[in-house]
């Protein structure tokens, strides 16, 4: 991964409390595992951000570089990776992440 | 393609200890879920659980051998306390 790559990943990253690297927008999940991820975090009714990364090859590859995870979806919080769709989905259903996220955003 | 016996036998070679059950979500041999038990896991957050599981199979992963692993992972205690 490029300096110029990994800088632009901080960026993002630390440009809001949540940041979402997924499969398609908001809107239009192209992915089961990012639309899930989508669907927890508005049920939550929290603000977050998305980044697209079938837009964009290099986010893609340097993403998975970055956090050591290999797939996507993956959310960030507080600059701080959270986890993927698996973790987002077991946070969700024991209460931990309606937790987490509270604190994060009071913060 | 991949069967499932071989994401095990990945899995096994990194974490010897563990424990695995694989299903093929799709049955194209490229989308699996992966349940596994380990005493690495202990005192470890689920992201460095996880972490430890793709580490085991990052080469078939990068390729796209594995499009996509979906994983539950549990220390023995915690497996333990989910079957009783």
């Amino acid at each position: 991964m490029t300096p110029e790559i990994k800088e632009r990943i901080e960026t993002l990253i630390n440009g809001s409390t949540i940041m979402v690297f997924m499969k398609g927008t908001k809107l239009m999940p192209q992915c089961g595992f990012s639309n899930n991820v989508v669907q927890i975090l508005n049920v939550l009714g929290v603000p977050f951000e998305t980044f697209d990364v079938l837009s964009d090859y290099d986010v893609r590859q340097g993403i998975k570089e970055f956090s050591n995870w290999p797939t996507i979806p993956q959310v960030y919080l507080n600059g701080e990776f959270l986890g993927g769709s698996d973790i987002l989905i077991e946070m969700y259903q024991n209460g931990q992440l309606q937790e987490t996220v509270e604190v994060a955003m009071a913060s | 393609m991949i069967n499932p016996d071989q994401v095990i036998t990945m899995i096994k070679t990194g974490l010897p200890d563990a424990e695995v059950q694989i299903n093929d979500l799709t049955g194209g041999g490229d989308h699996f879920e992966a349940t596994v038990v380990s005493a690495n896991f202990e005192g470890l957050t689920l992201v460095k659980q996880h972490q430890l599981v793709y580490k085991t199979v990052q080469e078939a992963m990068s390729t796209n051998d594995i499009h996509a692993l979906a994983l539950k992972t549990y220390t023995p205690e915690k497996w333990s306390a989910l079957q009783s």
